[in-house]
């Protein structure tokens, strides 16, 4: 009989102690700066209306409501801080269904945290003074999400047509075939995020993208100068990206909006509907604080800082051997 | 046959590709946190041989190919087709050149090769890793030369050409990979 060997860890010991250790320089980063630790919960009523993420859902015994493992606890952060909670941060794990390879593993930890009265910038600029402490990250190029993809590919993702996107980026031989067949502009523009921009950045120098397309804000608000683009920014290290963040939308029936339009996409999609957290909108109405929040992968970040190219050799036990 | 989802895409999965049936070498899911995912695969073109990239949107569906992996062993050669039988059912099947291609150079009778069938036809043929072969033609060696200085051309008798040590001589059996078409040894006959 062969001996199964799955019993043992994914990561070595010796990077599960610079697991530890990064554990700890992320908890006094934020000790030091007053922001509070939270746990909020990871089995909730509601999931995500994110046309792009699956929830994976559980039950009690005696009861047949679905429960939803939380893809992210920006739901119930939100609540804190109309609760009146104040600068908050969470370190836990998240559950995505459909994400699994070298970079995702369906169950990981996230780093979140919101500050109020932040900017987009402001946060922006906390982000990487944690990345260059945390990390030892060298200082980051940062630009707009407009200027990225003309600069690598020569194309305007705010301004261009369907037919222009589709032109351009049949060039790429290994896109081809899917670029001149997809009719969807925001699909097209993450066809050339994912496979063509992203492969083709520097992975020792953080990048930080802002200014996403109206179209892309999730729950950033609109940038009041410019319609066209959300106050949303990305930073990318290690040759993948490592956090999304956003200056908050806090009104409440521009939330719901973006609700409905999530349940709109998700059908057109073909994907399962998904209901709105009524809780979050009552937390919205209520009042939420003028805030920026970020949420980072933390397995990715001790990726970069260890220079390891799969996701397992940080997790104590991947999926498979979960 | 069957469609076959992205979430399905592993190595090896067949599947159809410009009317061609295809291997999947590699597969990658990438996704954007809150965007679209997509599988970035590599696929062998079972035919042509090419290895080309492909994107799909995961999600997607992909018609299969219908095409297995059968052992049997190599009979002759007609002149237009190589004949092979399978060892169990004693079923026989007839390749052609552009089934065998390079191949022909390491078929050895009796030696069990891999056909792969699409729809039922082979469309490729998998020598085994190691092969035993004469050599037909080779310079002589010099005296007291050890392997491993670099060696000589030798010509097997299919036609095969590999490097050989020096001391190895015309008329002596020789075994090969025929994955890096590289010398292993002198077989005693």
């Amino acid at each position: 009989m062969q001996r199964d060997s799955t019993w043992q860890p994914s990561a070595t010991i010796e990077v599960l102690r610079e697991r530890a250790a990064l554990f700890a320089k992320l908890r006094h980063f934020f000790a030091e700066r007053g922001v509070m630790e939270v746990d909020t919960p990871v089995l909730a009523h509601f999931g995500v209306t994110d046309p792009h993420l699956s929830n994976l859902t559980s039950s009690l015994r005696h009861d047949v409501v679905p429960l939803h493992l939380q893809t992210s606890p920006e739901y119930a952060m939100k609540r804190l801080l109309a609760a009146g909670s104040g600068c908050i941060y969470q370190l836990g794990k998240v559950f995505r269904d459909d994400e699994q390879g070298p970079r995702h593993n369906p169950e990981f930890t996230m780093l979140e945290w919101y500050r109020v009265g932040f900017t987009m910038q402001q946060l922006i600029d906390e982000v990487v003074e944690l990345l260059r402490l945390s990390v030892a990250a060298p200082l980051p190029r940062q630009i707009t999400y407009q200027q990225l993809l003309y600069e690598t590919l020569a194309i305007d993702p705010l301004a261009d047509t369907v037919e222009r996107l589709q032109q351009s980026l049949s060039a790429y031989p290994s896109i081809r075939e899917l670029a001149q067949q997809e009719t969807d502009r925001d699909t097209l523009l993450d066809l050339a995020m994912a496979c063509i921009v992203e492969p083709a950045m520097d992975p020792q120098q953080p990048l930080i993208v802002t200014h996403y397309p109206a179209s892309q804000a999730a729950l950033a608000q609109l940038d009041q100068s410019d319609s066209r683009v959300a106050l949303r920014f990305e930073v990318f290290y290690g040759g993948y990206e490592l956090a999304n963040g956003y200056q908050e939308l806090t009104d409440a029936a521009q939330q719901a909006q973006r609700f409905a339009q999530d349940q709109r996409r998700r059908a057109q999609l073909g994907k399962p509907a998904a209901h709105a957290d009524p809780r979050l909108l009552a937390a919205l109405t209520h009042g939420l604080p003028q805030c920026s929040g970020v949420a980072l992968g933390f397995d990715r970040l001790l990726m970069a800082k260890l220079g390891v190219a799969s996701i397992e050799q940080v997790l104590p036990f991947a999926i498979d051997r979960a | 046959m069957a469609n076959y989802s992205t979430n399905e895409f592993k190595a090896g999965l067949k599947i159809m590709q410009d009317g061609e049936p295809c291997a999947i070498v590699e597969n990658e899911m990438v996704k954007p946190g809150k965007g679209q995912a997509f599988n970035r695969v590599k696929i062998r073109k079972l035919i042509s041989g090419k290895v080309v990239e492909k994107t799909f949107k995961s999600g997607d569906s992909v018609e299969g190919a219908d095409v297995i992996d059968i052992d049997m062993a190599y009979l002759y050669n007609d002149g237009e087709f190589w004949h092979f039988m399978n060892n169990d059912s004693f079923e026989q099947l007839a390749a052609d050149a552009k089934a065998v291609g390079e191949t022909t150079k390491w078929l050895v009778e009796q030696d069990v090769c891999t056909l792969t069938l699409w729809n039922g036809n082979p469309i490729a043929v998998t020598p085994p890793n190691f092969v035993e072969l004469e050599i037909t033609e080779t310079d002589p060696g010099l005296k007291g030369d050890t392997a491993g200085t670099g060696g000589k051309p030798a010509t097997l008798s299919t036609g095969a050409v590999v490097r050989v040590p020096l001391f190895v001589q015309i008329g002596e059996v020789i075994k090969v990979d025929t994955r890096s078409g590289e010398y292993v040894s002198r077989v005693q006959k």
